[in-house]
Protein backbone atom coordinates (compact mmCIF):
# COMPACT_ATOMS: atom_id res chain seq x y z
CA UNK A 1 0.00 0.00 0.00
CA UNK A 2 1.63 2.91 -1.14
CA UNK A 3 1.38 6.19 0.69
CA UNK A 4 1.25 9.45 -1.51
CA UNK A 5 3.60 12.00 -0.86
CA UNK A 6 2.48 15.64 -1.83
CA UNK A 7 4.39 18.59 -3.92
CA UNK A 8 3.12 21.52 -1.83
CA UNK A 9 5.78 23.74 -0.94
CA UNK A 10 7.23 23.10 2.60
CA UNK A 11 5.81 26.33 4.57
CA UNK A 12 2.25 24.23 4.87
CA UNK A 13 1.62 22.04 7.51
CA UNK A 14 2.16 18.13 7.14
CA UNK A 15 0.42 15.48 8.17
CA UNK A 16 0.63 11.68 8.59
CA UNK A 17 -2.48 9.66 8.59
CA UNK A 18 -2.28 6.67 11.40
CA UNK A 19 -1.87 3.64 9.86
CA UNK A 20 -4.85 2.31 12.29
CA UNK A 21 -7.73 4.84 10.71
CA UNK A 22 -6.87 3.48 7.22
CA UNK A 23 -7.11 -0.18 8.61
CA UNK A 24 -10.01 0.70 10.31
CA UNK A 25 -11.70 1.73 7.35
CA UNK A 26 -11.04 -0.24 5.27
CA UNK A 27 -12.59 -3.42 8.13
CA UNK A 28 -15.50 -1.16 8.11
CA UNK A 29 -16.32 -1.66 4.90
CA UNK A 30 -14.57 -4.90 3.77
CA UNK A 31 -16.41 -7.16 6.61
CA UNK A 32 -19.27 -6.34 5.64
CA UNK A 33 -18.27 -6.88 2.09
CA UNK A 34 -16.97 -10.22 3.01
CA UNK A 35 -19.82 -11.12 4.85
CA UNK A 36 -22.01 -10.13 1.54
CA UNK A 37 -19.35 -12.02 -0.79
CA UNK A 38 -19.79 -14.88 1.31
CA UNK A 39 -23.59 -15.76 1.76
CA UNK A 40 -23.65 -14.81 -2.01
CA UNK A 41 -21.22 -17.80 -2.73
CA UNK A 42 -22.81 -20.01 -0.58
CA UNK A 43 -26.14 -19.28 -2.46
CA UNK A 44 -24.30 -19.66 -5.70
CA UNK A 45 -23.04 -23.15 -4.78
CA UNK A 46 -26.20 -24.45 -5.64
CA UNK A 47 -25.33 -23.84 -9.04
CA UNK A 48 -22.63 -26.74 -9.14
CA UNK A 49 -24.45 -28.67 -6.36
CA UNK B 1 -26.80 27.22 -2.54
CA UNK B 2 -23.98 27.65 0.22
CA UNK B 3 -23.29 24.94 2.53
CA UNK B 4 -22.15 24.80 6.27
CA UNK B 5 -18.65 25.78 6.90
CA UNK B 6 -17.88 22.19 7.97
CA UNK B 7 -18.90 20.70 4.82
CA UNK B 8 -16.94 22.84 2.66
CA UNK B 9 -14.54 21.95 -0.12
CA UNK B 10 -11.78 24.38 1.51
CA UNK B 11 -12.18 22.32 5.10
CA UNK B 12 -11.48 19.35 3.71
CA UNK B 13 -8.56 19.91 1.36
CA UNK B 14 -5.91 17.28 2.48
CA UNK B 15 -2.49 18.66 3.96
CA UNK B 16 0.53 17.21 2.58
CA UNK B 17 1.64 13.79 4.17
CA UNK B 18 -2.10 12.47 3.87
CA UNK B 19 -2.53 8.99 2.51
CA UNK B 20 -4.99 8.60 -0.36
CA UNK B 21 -5.25 5.01 0.55
CA UNK B 22 -8.30 6.40 2.65
CA UNK B 23 -10.21 7.81 -0.07
CA UNK B 24 -11.38 4.59 -1.49
CA UNK B 25 -12.68 3.03 2.02
CA UNK B 26 -14.66 6.41 2.18
CA UNK B 27 -15.97 5.87 -1.13
CA UNK B 28 -17.03 2.78 -0.84
CA UNK B 29 -18.98 3.52 2.29
CA UNK B 30 -21.15 5.78 0.37
CA UNK B 31 -21.52 2.87 -2.53
CA UNK B 32 -21.87 -0.21 -0.37
CA UNK B 33 -25.27 1.48 1.25
CA UNK B 34 -26.63 2.92 -1.80
CA UNK B 35 -26.38 -0.25 -3.72
CA UNK B 36 -29.04 -1.57 -1.25
CA UNK B 37 -31.57 -0.39 -3.92
CA UNK B 38 -30.96 -3.69 -6.13
CA UNK B 39 -31.73 -5.98 -3.14
CA UNK B 40 -35.53 -5.00 -3.00
CA UNK B 41 -36.86 -8.19 -4.32
CA UNK B 42 -36.06 -9.20 -1.10
CA UNK B 43 -39.09 -7.75 0.62
CA UNK B 44 -40.66 -7.14 -2.37
CA UNK B 45 -43.48 -10.07 -1.59
CA UNK B 46 -43.79 -9.04 1.77
CA UNK B 47 -44.74 -5.53 0.55
CA UNK B 48 -47.21 -6.58 -1.98
CA UNK B 49 -49.37 -9.10 1.01
CA UNK B 50 -49.00 -5.92 3.64
CA UNK B 51 -50.77 -3.49 0.87
CA UNK B 52 -52.89 -5.70 -0.68
CA UNK B 53 -50.85 -4.91 -3.91
CA UNK B 54 -49.39 -6.34 -6.84
CA UNK B 55 -46.04 -6.88 -7.61
CA UNK B 56 -46.20 -4.46 -10.53
CA UNK B 57 -47.17 -1.37 -8.26
CA UNK B 58 -44.89 -2.13 -5.41
CA UNK B 59 -42.20 -2.57 -8.26
CA UNK B 60 -43.14 1.36 -9.23
CA UNK B 61 -41.00 1.81 -5.67
CA UNK B 62 -37.61 0.40 -7.38
CA UNK B 63 -38.20 2.43 -11.01
CA UNK B 64 -39.05 5.72 -9.20
CA UNK B 65 -35.58 5.71 -7.33
CA UNK B 66 -33.44 4.46 -10.13
CA UNK B 67 -35.09 7.31 -12.55
CA UNK B 68 -34.77 9.66 -9.39
CA UNK B 69 -30.88 8.60 -9.21
CA UNK B 70 -30.73 9.57 -13.13
CA UNK B 71 -32.23 13.07 -12.60
CA UNK B 72 -30.68 14.14 -9.20
CA UNK B 73 -27.11 13.51 -10.52
CA UNK B 74 -27.87 14.98 -13.80
CA UNK B 75 -29.71 18.27 -11.83
CA UNK B 76 -27.28 18.34 -8.92
CA UNK B 77 -23.80 16.84 -10.27
CA UNK B 78 -22.24 20.94 -10.68
CA UNK B 79 -23.47 21.83 -7.21
CA UNK B 80 -21.97 18.69 -6.02
CA UNK B 81 -18.73 19.36 -7.87
CA UNK B 82 -18.52 22.79 -6.67
CA UNK B 83 -19.28 22.49 -2.98
CA UNK B 84 -17.04 18.73 -2.80
CA UNK B 85 -17.73 15.61 -1.84
CA UNK B 86 -17.83 15.70 1.74
CA UNK B 87 -21.29 18.21 1.26
CA UNK B 88 -22.44 15.65 -1.40
CA UNK B 89 -22.25 12.57 1.34
CA UNK B 90 -23.32 14.69 3.97
CA UNK B 91 -26.88 15.21 2.00
CA UNK B 92 -26.91 11.58 0.31
CA UNK B 93 -26.41 10.21 3.71
CA UNK B 94 -29.72 12.53 4.81
CA UNK B 95 -31.29 11.58 2.01
CA UNK B 96 -31.30 8.22 1.68
CA UNK B 97 -31.82 7.64 5.47
CA UNK B 98 -34.82 9.84 5.78
CA UNK B 99 -36.37 7.86 2.69
CA UNK B 100 -36.03 4.68 4.38
CA UNK B 101 -37.22 6.61 7.83
CA UNK B 102 -40.31 7.83 5.53
CA UNK B 103 -40.82 4.12 4.05
CA UNK B 104 -40.88 2.75 7.48
CA UNK B 105 -43.36 4.86 8.31
CA UNK B 106 -45.27 4.17 5.25
CA UNK B 107 -45.30 0.20 5.67
CA UNK B 108 -46.36 1.00 9.84
CA UNK B 109 -49.01 2.97 8.65
CA UNK B 110 -50.19 1.37 5.38
CA UNK B 111 -50.14 4.47 3.59
CA UNK B 112 -48.25 3.37 0.08
CA UNK B 113 -47.61 7.05 -0.85
CA UNK B 114 -45.31 7.44 1.99
CA UNK B 115 -43.20 4.05 0.54
CA UNK B 116 -43.02 6.01 -2.90
CA UNK B 117 -42.45 9.57 -1.27
CA UNK B 118 -39.79 8.27 1.09
CA UNK B 119 -37.88 5.36 -0.98
CA UNK B 120 -38.92 6.28 -4.81
CA UNK B 121 -38.05 10.31 -4.58
CA UNK B 122 -36.39 11.65 -1.42
CA UNK B 123 -34.12 8.04 -0.99
CA UNK B 124 -33.26 8.32 -4.89
CA UNK B 125 -32.04 11.92 -4.64
CA UNK B 126 -30.08 10.91 -1.93
CA UNK B 127 -28.93 7.78 -4.74
CA UNK B 128 -28.18 9.98 -7.17
CA UNK B 129 -25.96 12.41 -5.46
CA UNK B 130 -24.59 9.70 -3.23
CA UNK B 131 -23.48 8.34 -6.76
CA UNK B 132 -21.50 10.70 -7.94
CA UNK B 133 -20.32 12.54 -5.04
CA UNK B 134 -16.90 10.57 -4.89
CA UNK B 135 -15.76 9.72 -8.65
CA UNK B 136 -14.33 13.00 -9.52
CA UNK B 137 -12.37 13.08 -6.29
CA UNK B 138 -11.33 9.75 -6.80
CA UNK B 139 -10.48 10.57 -10.24
CA UNK B 140 -8.32 13.20 -8.72
CA UNK B 141 -6.22 10.99 -5.96
CA UNK B 142 -6.01 8.89 -8.46
CA UNK B 143 -4.57 10.56 -11.37
CA UNK B 144 -1.86 7.45 -12.52
CA UNK B 145 -4.85 5.19 -12.23
CA UNK B 146 -8.50 6.38 -12.53
CA UNK B 147 -9.96 3.51 -14.01
CA UNK B 148 -9.13 1.34 -10.55
CA UNK B 149 -10.05 3.97 -8.69
CA UNK B 150 -13.41 4.45 -9.67
CA UNK B 151 -13.67 0.64 -10.44
CA UNK B 152 -13.28 0.64 -6.32
CA UNK B 153 -16.38 2.99 -6.24
CA UNK B 154 -18.59 1.66 -8.58
CA UNK B 155 -18.13 -1.81 -6.87
CA UNK B 156 -19.45 -0.97 -3.98
CA UNK B 157 -22.68 0.07 -5.44
CA UNK B 158 -22.62 -3.77 -7.16
CA UNK B 159 -21.41 -5.25 -4.03
CA UNK B 160 -24.38 -3.30 -1.72
CA UNK B 161 -27.06 -5.57 -2.83
CA UNK B 162 -24.42 -8.32 -1.64
CA UNK B 163 -24.94 -7.08 1.71
CA UNK B 164 -28.12 -6.01 1.73
CA UNK B 165 -29.92 -9.56 0.44
CA UNK B 166 -28.93 -11.87 3.23
CA UNK B 167 -28.41 -8.81 5.66
CA UNK B 168 -32.46 -8.10 5.27
CA UNK B 169 -33.71 -11.68 5.71
CA UNK B 170 -31.65 -11.60 9.38
CA UNK B 171 -32.99 -8.82 10.33
CA UNK B 172 -36.38 -9.60 9.27
CA UNK B 173 -36.09 -13.28 10.43
CA UNK B 174 -35.45 -11.93 13.71
CA UNK B 175 -38.22 -8.90 13.81
CA UNK B 176 -41.06 -11.55 12.53
CA UNK B 177 -40.21 -15.29 13.98
CA UNK B 178 -42.44 -16.53 11.43
CA UNK B 179 -40.68 -15.73 8.97
CA UNK B 180 -38.85 -18.72 6.67
CA UNK B 181 -36.95 -17.40 3.83
CA UNK B 182 -36.24 -20.21 1.63
CA UNK B 183 -37.12 -23.52 1.77
CA UNK B 184 -39.59 -25.90 2.37
CA UNK B 185 -42.77 -23.83 4.14
CA UNK B 186 -41.26 -20.40 2.67
CA UNK B 187 -43.55 -17.46 3.42
CA UNK B 188 -43.30 -13.87 3.52
CA UNK B 189 -42.49 -11.55 6.58
CA UNK B 190 -44.93 -8.89 8.04
CA UNK B 191 -44.94 -5.60 7.33
CA UNK B 192 -44.23 -4.51 10.72
CA UNK B 193 -41.05 -7.07 9.89
CA UNK B 194 -40.23 -4.86 7.09
CA UNK B 195 -41.13 -1.45 8.55
CA UNK B 196 -38.41 -2.51 11.41
CA UNK B 197 -36.00 -3.71 8.49
CA UNK B 198 -36.32 -0.01 6.72
CA UNK B 199 -36.13 1.83 10.55
CA UNK B 200 -32.89 -0.21 11.21
CA UNK B 201 -31.22 -0.09 7.39
CA UNK B 202 -32.03 4.08 7.52
CA UNK B 203 -30.12 4.28 10.56
CA UNK B 204 -27.27 2.14 10.11
CA UNK B 205 -26.78 3.51 6.70
CA UNK B 206 -26.70 6.55 7.93
CA UNK B 207 -23.88 6.19 10.37
CA UNK B 208 -22.17 4.45 7.57
CA UNK B 209 -22.15 7.32 4.94
CA UNK B 210 -21.81 9.91 7.96
CA UNK B 211 -18.56 8.16 8.06
CA UNK B 212 -17.10 8.26 4.62
CA UNK B 213 -18.51 11.77 4.80
CA UNK B 214 -16.06 12.38 7.56
CA UNK B 215 -12.66 10.96 6.71
CA UNK B 216 -13.27 12.10 2.94
CA UNK B 217 -10.43 14.83 1.79
CA UNK B 218 -9.88 16.47 -1.82
CA UNK B 219 -6.00 16.44 -2.86
CA UNK B 220 -4.90 19.93 -3.09
CA UNK B 221 -4.78 21.68 -6.43
CA UNK B 222 -0.89 20.90 -7.04
CA UNK B 223 -1.24 17.55 -5.61
CA UNK B 224 0.06 14.61 -7.75
CA UNK B 225 1.24 10.87 -6.53
CA UNK B 226 4.69 9.67 -5.75
CA UNK B 227 6.42 9.27 -8.97
CA UNK B 228 3.89 10.12 -11.34
CA UNK B 229 4.70 12.39 -14.57
CA UNK B 230 1.55 14.26 -15.79
CA UNK B 231 3.96 14.04 -19.20
CA UNK B 232 2.97 10.70 -19.11
CA UNK B 233 -0.82 11.32 -19.72
CA UNK B 234 -0.54 13.95 -22.37
CA UNK B 235 1.76 11.17 -24.50
CA UNK B 236 -1.67 9.48 -24.62
CA UNK B 237 -3.61 10.89 -27.79
CA UNK B 238 -7.38 9.95 -26.32
CA UNK B 239 -6.30 11.83 -22.73
CA UNK B 240 -6.75 15.22 -22.87
CA UNK B 241 -5.02 17.51 -20.30
CA UNK B 242 -7.55 20.46 -20.86
CA UNK B 243 -10.64 20.78 -18.99
CA UNK B 244 -14.23 20.99 -20.65
CA UNK B 245 -16.95 22.30 -18.38
CA UNK B 246 -20.49 20.25 -18.04
CA UNK B 247 -22.35 23.60 -19.58
CA UNK B 248 -20.26 22.81 -22.96
CA UNK B 249 -19.34 18.91 -22.42
CA UNK B 250 -22.85 18.47 -23.35
CA UNK B 251 -23.02 20.49 -26.56
CA UNK B 252 -19.83 18.04 -27.59
CA UNK B 253 -20.65 14.62 -29.74
CA UNK B 254 -18.45 12.69 -27.43
CA UNK B 255 -20.76 13.08 -24.57
CA UNK B 256 -23.91 12.15 -26.61
CA UNK B 257 -21.60 9.00 -28.70
CA UNK B 258 -20.31 7.97 -25.05
CA UNK B 259 -24.22 8.38 -23.72
CA UNK B 260 -25.54 6.01 -26.14
CA UNK B 261 -22.89 3.71 -25.54
CA UNK B 262 -23.50 3.65 -21.96
CA UNK B 263 -27.14 3.50 -22.78
CA UNK B 264 -26.40 0.18 -25.14
CA UNK B 265 -24.19 -1.32 -22.86
CA UNK B 266 -26.82 -1.05 -19.88
CA UNK B 267 -29.77 -2.14 -22.40
CA UNK B 268 -28.46 -5.37 -23.01
CA UNK B 269 -27.36 -5.80 -19.79
CA UNK B 270 -30.50 -5.32 -18.06
CA UNK B 271 -32.44 -7.65 -20.45
CA UNK B 272 -30.59 -10.54 -18.68
CA UNK B 273 -30.24 -9.30 -15.12
CA UNK B 274 -34.18 -8.60 -14.98
CA UNK B 275 -34.75 -12.33 -16.66
CA UNK B 276 -31.52 -14.31 -14.77
CA UNK B 277 -34.05 -16.57 -12.99
CA UNK B 278 -36.47 -17.56 -14.79
CA UNK B 279 -34.22 -17.43 -17.96
CA UNK B 280 -31.76 -19.94 -16.89
CA UNK B 281 -35.34 -22.07 -16.04
CA UNK B 282 -36.87 -21.30 -19.71
CA UNK B 283 -33.87 -22.16 -21.49
CA UNK B 284 -34.09 -25.74 -20.05
CA UNK B 285 -37.31 -26.57 -20.08
CA UNK B 286 -38.48 -29.72 -21.57
CA UNK B 287 -41.86 -30.35 -21.93
CA UNK B 288 -43.41 -28.30 -19.82
CA UNK B 289 -40.79 -29.01 -17.19
CA UNK B 290 -37.60 -27.12 -16.38
CA UNK B 291 -34.59 -29.20 -15.44
CA UNK B 292 -33.19 -26.38 -13.50
CA UNK B 293 -34.23 -26.20 -10.16
CA UNK B 294 -35.72 -22.99 -8.36
CA UNK B 295 -32.88 -23.35 -6.03
CA UNK B 296 -30.62 -23.40 -8.20
CA UNK B 297 -31.79 -20.41 -10.70
CA UNK B 298 -31.58 -18.59 -7.13
CA UNK B 299 -27.64 -19.85 -7.09
CA UNK B 300 -27.08 -18.17 -11.20
CA UNK B 301 -28.62 -14.73 -9.74
CA UNK B 302 -26.62 -14.68 -6.97
CA UNK B 303 -23.34 -15.81 -9.67
CA UNK B 304 -24.06 -13.54 -11.84
CA UNK B 305 -23.89 -11.09 -8.49
CA UNK B 306 -20.20 -11.80 -8.08
CA UNK B 307 -19.93 -11.20 -11.99
CA UNK B 308 -21.69 -7.57 -11.98
CA UNK B 309 -19.44 -6.45 -8.99
CA UNK B 310 -16.02 -8.63 -10.16
CA UNK B 311 -16.81 -6.84 -13.51
CA UNK B 312 -17.00 -2.93 -12.15
CA UNK B 313 -13.68 -3.65 -10.74
CA UNK B 314 -11.24 -5.97 -13.05
CA UNK B 315 -12.58 -4.81 -16.24
CA UNK B 316 -11.84 -0.79 -14.84
CA UNK B 317 -8.74 -1.47 -13.23
CA UNK B 318 -7.50 -3.17 -17.21
CA UNK B 319 -9.19 -0.05 -18.92
CA UNK B 320 -5.82 1.81 -17.52
CA UNK B 321 -3.70 -0.52 -19.37
CA UNK B 322 -5.64 -1.06 -22.72
CA UNK B 323 -7.29 2.61 -22.76
CA UNK B 324 -11.31 3.14 -22.40
CA UNK B 325 -12.01 2.76 -25.89
CA UNK B 326 -10.39 -0.26 -25.78
CA UNK B 327 -12.09 -2.12 -22.86
CA UNK B 328 -15.79 -0.68 -24.47
CA UNK B 329 -14.97 -2.30 -27.77
CA UNK B 330 -14.58 -5.71 -25.42
CA UNK B 331 -17.68 -5.01 -23.46
CA UNK B 332 -19.85 -4.27 -27.06
CA UNK B 333 -17.93 -5.84 -29.71
CA UNK B 334 -17.13 -9.45 -27.64
CA UNK B 335 -20.53 -8.89 -25.43
CA UNK B 336 -22.33 -8.61 -29.24
CA UNK B 337 -20.60 -12.42 -30.06
CA UNK B 338 -21.80 -13.70 -26.38
CA UNK B 339 -24.90 -12.53 -26.70
CA UNK B 340 -25.17 -13.94 -30.14
CA UNK B 341 -23.77 -17.64 -28.78
CA UNK B 342 -26.43 -16.98 -26.33
CA UNK B 343 -29.81 -16.86 -28.37
CA UNK B 344 -28.14 -19.78 -30.58
CA UNK B 345 -26.03 -22.11 -28.88
CA UNK B 346 -27.02 -21.17 -24.94
CA UNK B 347 -29.16 -23.85 -24.29
CA UNK B 348 -27.05 -27.41 -25.62
CA UNK B 349 -25.35 -27.17 -21.85
CA UNK B 350 -26.09 -25.55 -18.76
CA UNK B 351 -22.26 -24.72 -17.96
CA UNK B 352 -22.17 -22.52 -21.52
CA UNK B 353 -25.45 -20.97 -20.22
CA UNK B 354 -23.99 -19.65 -17.11
CA UNK B 355 -20.45 -19.07 -18.43
CA UNK B 356 -21.96 -16.58 -21.14
CA UNK B 357 -24.20 -15.02 -19.05
CA UNK B 358 -21.99 -14.09 -16.23
CA UNK B 359 -19.29 -12.91 -18.64
CA UNK B 360 -22.39 -10.53 -20.15
CA UNK B 361 -22.88 -9.36 -17.07
CA UNK B 362 -19.25 -8.46 -16.11
CA UNK B 363 -19.26 -6.20 -19.06
CA UNK B 364 -22.33 -4.37 -18.26
CA UNK B 365 -20.87 -4.03 -14.70
CA UNK B 366 -17.66 -2.87 -16.35
CA UNK B 367 -19.24 -0.18 -18.32
CA UNK B 368 -20.55 1.24 -15.63
CA UNK B 369 -17.29 1.57 -13.58
CA UNK B 370 -15.28 2.40 -16.58
CA UNK B 371 -17.78 5.17 -17.66
CA UNK B 372 -16.25 7.91 -15.42
CA UNK B 373 -12.84 7.24 -16.63
CA UNK B 374 -13.60 7.51 -20.12
CA UNK B 375 -14.98 11.42 -19.39
CA UNK B 376 -12.21 12.38 -17.48
CA UNK B 377 -9.89 10.90 -20.93
CA UNK B 378 -12.46 13.08 -23.02
CA UNK B 379 -13.52 16.17 -20.74
CA UNK B 380 -10.25 16.40 -17.76
CA UNK B 381 -11.38 16.40 -14.45
CA UNK B 382 -12.20 20.23 -14.49
CA UNK B 383 -16.10 19.22 -13.77
CA UNK B 384 -16.00 15.62 -14.26
CA UNK B 385 -18.55 14.82 -11.43
CA UNK B 386 -21.12 16.74 -12.88
CA UNK B 387 -20.43 15.41 -17.02
CA UNK B 388 -21.15 12.20 -15.21
CA UNK B 389 -24.44 13.12 -13.31
CA UNK B 390 -25.49 14.10 -16.71
CA UNK B 391 -24.06 11.41 -18.61
CA UNK B 392 -26.35 8.68 -15.75
CA UNK B 393 -29.38 10.45 -17.67
CA UNK B 394 -28.43 6.88 -19.77
CA UNK B 395 -28.95 4.76 -17.44
CA UNK B 396 -32.25 6.15 -16.12
CA UNK B 397 -33.48 5.87 -20.13
CA UNK B 398 -31.88 2.19 -20.13
CA UNK B 399 -33.46 1.08 -17.37
CA UNK B 400 -36.73 1.98 -18.69
CA UNK B 401 -36.19 0.46 -22.74
CA UNK B 402 -34.26 -2.50 -21.62
CA UNK B 403 -37.27 -4.49 -19.52
CA UNK B 404 -39.33 -2.69 -22.06
CA UNK B 405 -37.98 -4.56 -25.09
CA UNK B 406 -37.69 -7.87 -23.36
CA UNK B 407 -40.37 -8.21 -21.36
CA UNK B 408 -42.71 -6.87 -24.15
CA UNK B 409 -40.88 -9.64 -26.85
CA UNK B 410 -41.84 -12.40 -23.63
CA UNK B 411 -45.20 -11.28 -23.72
CA UNK B 412 -45.78 -11.95 -26.88
CA UNK B 413 -44.37 -15.53 -27.64
CA UNK B 414 -46.33 -16.77 -24.32
CA UNK B 415 -46.74 -17.07 -20.42
CA UNK B 416 -44.57 -17.34 -17.85
CA UNK B 417 -43.96 -20.94 -17.31
CA UNK B 418 -44.40 -21.76 -20.55
CA UNK B 419 -42.10 -20.15 -22.17
CA UNK B 420 -38.51 -22.15 -23.71
CA UNK B 421 -35.24 -20.99 -25.15
CA UNK B 422 -36.66 -19.98 -28.46
CA UNK B 423 -38.96 -17.53 -27.55
CA UNK B 424 -35.83 -15.61 -26.28
CA UNK B 425 -33.90 -15.29 -29.43
CA UNK B 426 -35.89 -12.41 -31.40
CA UNK B 427 -35.58 -10.31 -27.55
CA UNK B 428 -31.74 -11.53 -27.78
CA UNK B 429 -31.51 -10.54 -31.37
CA UNK B 430 -32.21 -7.20 -30.31
CA UNK B 431 -29.74 -6.73 -28.07
CA UNK B 432 -26.90 -8.07 -30.15
CA UNK B 433 -28.57 -5.15 -32.86
CA UNK B 434 -28.01 -2.61 -29.31
CA UNK B 435 -24.58 -3.68 -29.02
CA UNK B 436 -23.78 -3.06 -32.46
CA UNK B 437 -25.22 0.59 -32.02
CA UNK B 438 -23.36 0.75 -28.99
CA UNK B 439 -19.76 -0.35 -31.18
CA UNK B 440 -20.10 1.80 -33.96
CA UNK B 441 -20.73 4.98 -31.34
CA UNK B 442 -17.79 3.39 -28.97
CA UNK B 443 -15.71 3.57 -33.21
CA UNK B 444 -16.61 7.48 -33.46
CA UNK B 445 -15.13 9.09 -30.27
CA UNK B 446 -12.35 11.21 -30.99
CA UNK B 447 -10.62 13.84 -28.83
CA UNK B 448 -12.75 16.96 -27.94
CA UNK B 449 -12.06 20.02 -29.78
CA UNK B 450 -9.66 22.54 -28.73
CA UNK B 451 -13.06 25.42 -28.85
CA UNK B 452 -14.54 23.36 -25.85
CA UNK B 453 -11.58 23.97 -23.77
CA UNK B 454 -11.83 26.28 -20.63
CA UNK B 455 -9.59 29.08 -20.18
CA UNK B 456 -6.61 28.02 -18.02
CA UNK B 457 -7.13 30.84 -15.84
CA UNK B 458 -10.56 29.72 -15.01
CA UNK B 459 -10.10 26.13 -14.37
CA UNK B 460 -6.78 27.00 -11.95
CA UNK B 461 -7.46 27.59 -8.40
CA UNK B 462 -11.74 27.06 -9.09
CA UNK B 463 -13.40 24.11 -9.07
CA UNK B 464 -16.37 25.56 -11.00
CA UNK B 465 -16.25 28.77 -13.45
CA UNK B 466 -17.30 31.87 -11.31
CA UNK B 467 -18.46 34.13 -14.70
CA UNK B 468 -21.29 33.12 -17.52
CA UNK B 469 -18.74 33.49 -19.75
CA UNK B 470 -16.27 30.71 -18.75
CA UNK B 471 -18.44 28.08 -18.64
CA UNK B 472 -19.77 28.98 -22.84
CA UNK B 473 -17.70 28.15 -25.54
CA UNK B 474 -15.64 30.66 -26.32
Amino acid sequence: MSSARTTQPSSQETTHTPVGLIGFAWALVGLPLAYGLFQTIKTASSLFG
Amino acid sequence: MAVPSFLARERITARPGFNRWLIPPAALAVHLCIGQVYATSVYKAALVTNFESNLKTIGYIFSLAIVMLGLSAALFGTWVDRNGPRAAMFVSAIFWSVGFLIGSLGIATDQLWLLYLGYGVIGGIGLGIGYISPVSTLIKWFPDRPGLATGMAIMGFGGGALIASPLSRQLMSWYDPNYVPSGAGANVASGDAVAKLFLTLGLVYLVFMLFGAFIIRVPAADWKPTGFDPASVKAKPMITTDSVSAANAIKTPQFWLLWVVLFCNVTAGIGILEQASGMIQDFFREGGTSTVAAATAAGFVGLLSLFNMGGRFVWSSTSDYVGRKGIYMVYLGLGLVLYLLLATVGNSATWLFVVLAALIISFYGGGFATAPAYLRDLFGTYQVGAIHGRLLTAWAAAGVAGPLIVNGILDSQGTVGSLVASDYRPALFIMVGVLAVGFVANLLIRPVASKFHEPKAAVDGFSTPTTPEASTVR
